[in-house]
C-alpha cells in the first residue's frame, strides 16, 4: 500500500458524505494533508497551538514584553504586590494603580499596598529601558510602558520578589530559557533516538540486540536520582551558558530511550510493508529506502512523540532548578524563579511568587493537548 | 509460574551489579576525593587528623589505587553491610537511612495503591460513559493533573493550608512522635499525616493511568467478546467488569514496571518541599554537601527499589495474564 | 402472528445516527422462522444481515437503534400453557426480561470464536458462566453440564479443555466450544453469524454437519447468516436474500436456487463458479459496487447495478414484497408494478 492511498474508513472519517468532490480530494491527498485535515477538527489542539505560538513569541523577544530589566533589583521595593492593568474606568482606559509603602511598626519591614487613589497611565508600544532584539539590535520599544517616561514610579505587573526585582520581566525572560532548554534537550534526544532506533529497527541482528539491552537498562534506572547526582557534580564555577548546555545534555541523556523505542517499533512494522519490499525489489539503495520511503511515513508520528516529550523536559528542568541543582542564579528559568517560593513564609507574604508555576502548567498543558491532537491526527486507529 | 519468577530473580543480582557501577561512577563524578574533603571539613570545625590516620583512610578506600580497585573495595564493604560513614552527619550511613528507607517504601506503596484504587474507577466510568459530563470533567482533571509538577501541587496546598487555615502541613509525624520508637500511637499519627503526600504524589500517576485505562477500555469495548457476553444474557455492568476492564488492566499493569520506581524517586521532590523524613531530602542534602558515600548509598537504595518495583510488576502481570505466563515459562 | 412461527420479524428498521449522517442499516426487513426450520440470510457484507440479528438479540450498540417494526418471539411457555408472545423490539436491550431470553431461549454462535472468547479466562470459566446465568445450579453441576455439552459437540477430552485458554485450541475446536456454549441452555432459536468464515474448508463441512445434526436432535430453529451461497445450499430450508438493508427475495431453498425471481438473486447465483461452466469463460460479476450507507440510492436500492432496471421507475419508487405462488416473495417492479412503499 502506498502512503497516498488511504483505506475507505479513513475517507469517511474526514469527508462529509454529501460532497463527493471532497471524497475525491481525499483519495488523492497527501499524507500530510490528511493529517492536517484531521488535526483541524481537534479544536482544543488548535487553541493550544495558538497559545504556544504566543508563548514562543514571548520567548523569542523577552525584552519587548518586559517592563524592567530582569536583574534590576531594588532593596526597598521587596515583595511589592502585582499591579493589575485596568482597561475600564467609566470608559476605556489603560493604567495601573500606584503602590504605597509603609513600615510595619512591629516587624519593621516595608509593606506595600495598592494605592487606589493614584493611577499610572500606560501606553502600548511605549519606550522603556534599552534591550537588544535577538541579542543584536538595541531598541527601547516595549509592548507596555509607562505613558510618561519621566515618571519615577515603577510598574510591577506581577509584583516583585525578595530583592525587589520585577517578577513579570523575570518570568518573560525565564520563558526563553525554560522553553529553549526543553526544545534543545528534546532535539538532542530525538537525534540520538532516531539514529539508534533506526539502526536498531532497520538492521536488526547484533546492533539491535546491543542497542535494545542498553535501552532496557537505561529505562529500568530511575532517572531522577541520576539527574540530581549528575547536576550536583557540575562545577559551581561554570558559566551560565556552560551549565545550561550541561543540564540540557543531562536531561537528554536518559530520555532518548523512549523515542528510540518508538522509532524502532515503527521501523520494524514498516520493514514488512509491501512498499518497502517493492522498493527493495526495484533495487533502491538502503539509504534511499530508509530516507525516501520509510522516514517520510514516520514523520507525523515522530512529530507527535516529540511534542509530547517537550513538556516532560520542561517539567524536569523546572524541578532540577527548583531544587537548586539545575540552572543557578543569575540564570533565570521558571525553576529558578520558583526557588523563591520554596520558603513558606515568603509565599504567605507574597503569593504571587507562585505565578511562574502557572506559566509551567499552561505551557505543559498546551503542549500535551497539541501533542495528543497531533498523535490522533497522525494515527486515527491508535 | 514458578519458573518465571525464578528466572526474574536470577536476573536481579546482575542488574544490581550494573547499577552499583553506575552509582559508583556518580559518586566519583564530583572533583576532589572523599578524604581531602573530610580533612577540610575537620579543619573547618577546628579539629585535625594526623598524617597516619589520613593514610589509613586512604588505604581503606583505596584512594591511591585505580578506579576499579576503589569500586571493588566499596562494593565489598557494601556487601558486608558497611555502608560507610556520613561526613556531614558524622554517623554511620546505615543508621541514617534505615528508618527513612522504611518510610520511603511505605509512602511509595501507599501512593501506588491509592493511584490504582482511584484510577481504575475513573478510567472505567470515563470509557463506558464516553463524552458524558463525567468523562469531560475527568479529561480536564487528567490533563491538569499531568501538567502540574508535583512540587507545584505541594507548594500550592501548603500555601493554602498555611494562609487560609493557619496550619503547617509538613512532615509525616507530629513533633511529639518524630523521634519516638514505633508504637501504635505513632502509626496512627503517621496515618494522619501521610494521606496528603500520597494524594499529591499520586495525582500525576492517577491522571496518567486513568487516561491509559480509558483508551485501552475504549478499544476493548468494541471487541467481539463483548457482543458474545451480551448475547449470553450477562448484565452490562457485570460483563464490563469481568471482561474488558480485566483485559484493559493488563497493559496498565505492564506500565507498573516504570510507575512504581517512578513513585519512589518522584517522592524525592515532594518530600523535599513537604520536608518528609524519607531518603529524598537526605539525598539532596548529601549531594549539595558533597557527602558522596551517603549520596551513593541513597542512589543505590533508589536503584534497589526500582528493581524490586519492576520485579513486582512482572510477577503481577504474569499472575494476571495467562498468555505471558505460558510464553515465558 | 401465524401460530406455526417461533419468530416473526415485521418491517424491522435499525438506524445508526452518526455525525456524518444517518445510516439505514436495516430498512424494513420482514421474515418468519418456524420451529425446527433453518433460515439462511444471505447477502454481501454491509447488507445489514448482522445488524438484523443484533436487533433480534437486542444488542445493537449506540449510535445504532431499532427505530421501528416488530420482532415477535414465542417464549417458552410455563408448563402446558400456551406459549407466550413477546415483541423483542419493545424490550429494553439491557433489561432483565431481554437478558432472560438472550442466551437461554435465543443463543448466538459468533463469527470469530477466537475474538469472542476472552483470552484471559479459561474455557471452563466461560462455559460455566453461560450455564449459571440462566440455570440455578451449583458450580459443580454447571461444570458437569458444560462437559456434557462439549462431548455432544464432539470436543475430545472435554474435562481437560475446561482449564485451557482459547488460544490453546485449534480454530475448529474453538467453534465447537462456542456451539457448546450456545447450546448450554437448550435454546429454541439458534443464531449462527457466519460461523464458518474463520475456519478452513474441511472443518467448515464438519461444523455444518454438526449444526444440522444438533438441529434435528434438539428440534430447534436456526437463523444462519452467511455471504456464501454454497453454505446456504447445504444447510438452509428457507432463504432470505438481503441487499443494502432490505429484503430482495425470500423463499424455500430449492425455489431460490432453481427458480430465482429477483434480478439480484439471479446475479448472485450467476457469479458462483460452476464446474459445468466452459473453461476460460469469464465469471459474471455484478457491475458497480455497493453504495456507501450514507449515500443510499433513491428507489430500489439495487437499481443502479441492476441489468433489468427500468429508468424513471426503479430509481424513483421503492418496491414492496409481493407474494408469488409457491411460497416465494419478491420486492421488484418486474413482478408487481403496483407494490410500492409509501
Amino acid at each position: 500500500m502506498s502512503v497516498e492511498l488511504q483505506p475507505e474508513a479513513e475517507i469517511s472519517a474526514v469527508a462529509k458524505p454529501d460532497s463527493l468532490d471532497k471524497a475525491d480530494a481525499v483519495s488523492v491527498a497527501s499524507n500530510w494533508k490528511l493529517v492536517w485535515w484531521r488535526f483541524r477538527k481537534h479544536r482544543l489542539a488548535m487553541v493550544s497551538g495558538v497559545v504556544l505560538i504566543l508563548i514562543a513569541t514571548i520567548a523569542a523577544f523577552p525584552g519587548f514584553f518586559s517592563t524592567q530589566a530582569p536583574h534590576e533589583s531594588d532593596s526597598k521595593g521587596s515583595f511589592m504586590p502585582p499591579q493589575g492593568i485596568h482597561f475600564w474606568d467609566d470608559g476605556p482606559a489603560f493604567f495601573v494603580n500606584a503602590t504605597k509603602g509603609a513600615r510595619n511598626p512591629r516587624t519593621l519591614r516595608m509593606e506595600w499596598v495598592l494605592d487606589e487613589g493614584e493611577t499610572i497611565p500606560l501606553r502600548l508600544f511605549g519606550r522603556g529601558y534599552e534591550w537588544k532584539a535577538l541579542g543584536l539590535f538595541p531598541t527601547r520599544l516595549h509592548l507596555v510602558a509607562v505613558a510618561n517616561p519621566d515618571t519615577d514610579k515603577p510598574i510591577h505587573l506581577l509584583g516583585t520578589d525578595r530583592l525587589g526585582r520585577d517578577q513579570w520581566s523575570r518570568l518573560v525572560h525565564g520563558t526563553q530559557v525554560s522553553l529553549s532548554i526543553g526544545l534543545l534537550a528534546v532535539f538532542l534526544s530525538t537525534v540520538i533516538g532516531i539514529a539508534l532506533g533506526g539502526i536498531s529497527g532497520y538492521f536488526g541482528g547484533l546492533a539491535d540486540m546491543v542497542i535494545q539491552r542498553v535501552v532496557e537498562l537505561l529505562q529500568s534506572i530511575p532517572p531522577i536520582p541520576i539527574w540530581l547526582a549528575l547536576s550536583a557534580a557540575l562545577p559551581r564555577s561554570w558559566s551560565v551558558t556552560t551549565t545550561y548546555l550541561a543540564i540540557t545534555g543531562i536531561l537528554a541523556l536518559i530520555t532518548w530511550t523512549s523515542l528510540a523505542r518508538e522509532v524502532r517499533g515503527r521501523f520494524l512494522a514498516l520493514r514488512e510493508e509491501d512498499f518497502v519490499v517493492a522498493a527493495k525489489l526495484s533495487g533502491c539503495s538502503q539509504m534511499r529506502i530508509v530516507f525516501r520511503h520509510m522516514v517520510p511515513t514516520m514523520n507525523s508520528h515522530i512529530i507527535a512523540a516529540v511534542t509530547l516529550a517537550i513538556p516532560v523536559m520542561i517539567i524536569n528542568e523546572t524541578f532540577l532548578s527548583f531544587l537548586g541543582l539545575g540552572l543557578r542564579p543569575p540564570a533565570i528559568s521558571w525553576g529558578v524563579l520558583l526557588q523563591e517560593a520554596q520558603n513558606l513564609q515568603s509565599v504567605a507574604l507574597a503569593p504571587w511568587l507562585l505565578l511562574p508555576g502557572l506559566a509551567v502548567i499552561i505551557t505543559v498543558l498546551a503542549l500535551n493537548i497539541l501533542g495528543d491532537g497531533l498523535r490522533d491526527a497522525a494515527d486515527p486507529y491508535h | 509460574m514458578l519458573v518465571y519468577i525464578v528466572k526474574r530473580l536470577l536476573l536481579l543480582p546482575l542488574l544490581l551489579l550494573v547499577f552499583s557501577v553506575i552509582a559508583f561512577i556518580l559518586i566519583q563524578a564530583p572533583p576532589g576525593d572523599f578524604v581531602t574533603s573530610y580533612v577540610a571539613e575537620l579543619a573547618a570545625s577546628g579539629s585535625s587528623m594526623d598524617r597516619l590516620q589520613i593514610d589509613a583512610l586512604r588505604e581503606l578506600y583505596g584512594l591511591d589505587r585505580p578506579g576499579y580497585v576503589q569500586y571493588f573495595k566499596w562494593l565489598t564493604r557494601m556487601l558486608q553491610g558497611d555502608l560507610g560513614v556520613s561526613l556531614d552527619f558524622q554517623k554511620p550511613i546505615s543508621e541514617l537511612i534505615g528508618q527513612r528507607l522504611l518510610l520511603t517504601v511505605i509512602l511509595g506503596l501507599s501512593t501506588f495503591l491509592f493511584t490504582f484504587a482511584v484510577a481504575i474507577p475513573i478510567g472505567t466510568i470515563s470509557a463506558t460513559r464516553q463524552y458524558s459530563f463525567f468523562d469531560y470533567f475527568f479529561t480536564v482533571f487528567n490533563y491538569v493533573g499531568v501538567a502540574t509538577p508535583t512540587f507545584m501541587t505541594a507548594l500550592i496546598l501548603m500555601w493554602l493550608a498555611f494562609s487560609k487555615l493557619g496550619i503547617t502541613i509538613t512532615g509525616l509525624f507530629s513533633p511529639e512522635f518524630a523521634d519516638e520508637p514505633w508504637s501504635f500511637a505513632r502509626t496512627v499519627d503517621l496515618g494522619k499525616h501521610i494521606w496528603l503526600p500520597i494524594v499529591i504524589l499520586g495525582m500525576d500517576g492517577t491522571a496518567r493511568l486513568a487516561r491509559i485505562l480509558r483508551a485501552n477500555l475504549l478499544d476493548e469495548l468494541n471487541k467481539p467478546y463483548m457482543e458474545m457476553a451480551r448475547a449470553k444474557g450477562m448484565p452490562e455492568w457485570r460483563l464490563i467488569m469481568k471482561y474488558p476492564v480485566r483485559l484493559a488492566i493488563n497493559p496498565l499493569v505492564s506500565s507498573l514496571g516504570w510507575y512504581l520506581p517512578l513513585i519512589f524517586s518522584g517522592s524525592l521532590i515532594v518530600a523535599t518541599v513537604l520536608n518528609l523524613p524519607t531518603i529524598g531530602p537526605l539525598l539532596l542534602r548529601s549531594l549539595i554537601g558533597q557527602d558522596m558515600f551517603l549520596a551513593g548509598a541513597i542512589v543505590l537504595s533508589y536503584f534497589g527499589l526500582a528493581v524490586i518495583g519492576t520485579l513486582l510488576s512482572d510477577i503481577l502481570l504474569a499472575w494476571l495474564d495467562p498468555r505471558i505466563r505460558m510464553e515465558e515459562a | 402472528m401465524n401460530p406455526d412461527h417461533i419468530l416473526s420479524v415485521r418491517d424491522l428498521k435499525t438506524r445508526f445516527l452518526m455525525d456524518e449522517g444517518t445510516a439505514k442499516a436495516v430498512d424494513g426487513v420482514s421474515f418468519d422462522v418456524s420451529p425446527g426450520q433453518v433460515v439462511g440470510i444471505v447477502g454481501e457484507s454491509g447488507c445489514g444481515k448482522s445488524v438484523t440479528i443484533k436487533s433480534i438479540l437486542g444488542i445493537v450498540q449506540k449510535p445504532g437503534e431499532v427505530v421501528g417494526g416488530e420482532i415477535l418471539f414465542r417464549q417458552r411457555g410455563n408448563g402446558a400453557a400456551a406459549a407466550e408472545m413477546v415483541d423483542l423490539a419493545k424490550l429494553d436491550g439491557r433489561g432483565k426480561e431481554m437478558r432472560a431470553i438472550r442466551g437461554s431461549d435465543i443463543a448466538l454462535i459468533p463469527q470469530e470464536p477466537m475474538a469472542a472468547l476472552s483470552p484471559v479466562h479459561t474455557i471452563g470459566n466461560q462455559l460455566v458462566e453461560a450455564v449459571r446465568l440462566h440455570q440455578d445450579v451449583s458450580k459443580r453441576r454447571a461444570e458437569e453440564l458444560a462437559i456434557e455439552r462439549m462431548t455432544e459437540v464432539g470436543v475430545p477430552n472435554p474435562a481437560e479443555r475446561m482449564s485451557m485458554y482459547s488460544w490453546e485450541l485449534s480454530g475448529g475446536l474453538r467453534q465447537r466450544v462456542m456451539i457448546a456454549m450456545a447450546l448450554s441452555c437448550s435454546p429454541r432459536l439458534l443464531i449462527a453469524d457466519e460461523p464458518t468464515t474463520a475456519i478452513d474448508v474441511t472443518t467448515q463441512a464438519q461444523v455444518l454437519r454438526l449444526l444440522r445434526g444438533l438441529q434435528q436432535n434438539h428440534g430447534m430453529a436456526i437463523i444462519f447468516i452467511t455471504h456464501d451461497l454454497g453454505v446456504i445450499a447445504q444447510v438452509a430450508d428457507y432463504v432470505v436474500v438481503m441487499y443494502l438493508g432490505r429484503v430482495m427475495e425470500t423463499g424455500p431453498v430449492d425455489d431460490i436456487f432453481h427458480n430465482p425471481q429477483h434480478p439480484y438473486t439471479r446475479a448472485l447465483l450467476e457469479s458462483i463458479p460452476s464446474v459445468h461452466a466452459l473453461s476460460r469463460e469469464p465469471l459474471p460479476t455484478i457491475e458497480g459496487s455497493i453504495p456507501h450507507p450514507f449515500n443510499r440510492p433513491a428507489g430500489c436500492p439495487f437499481a443502479p447495478r441492476c441489468v433489468a432496471a427500468m429508468p424513471g421507475k426503479c430509481d424513483r419508487r421503492t418496491p414492496k414484497p409481493t407474494q408469488l405462488n409457491g411460497g416465494q416473495s419478491v420486492s421488484c417492479f418486474l413482478h408487481n408494478d403496483a407494490a410500492e412503499e409509501d
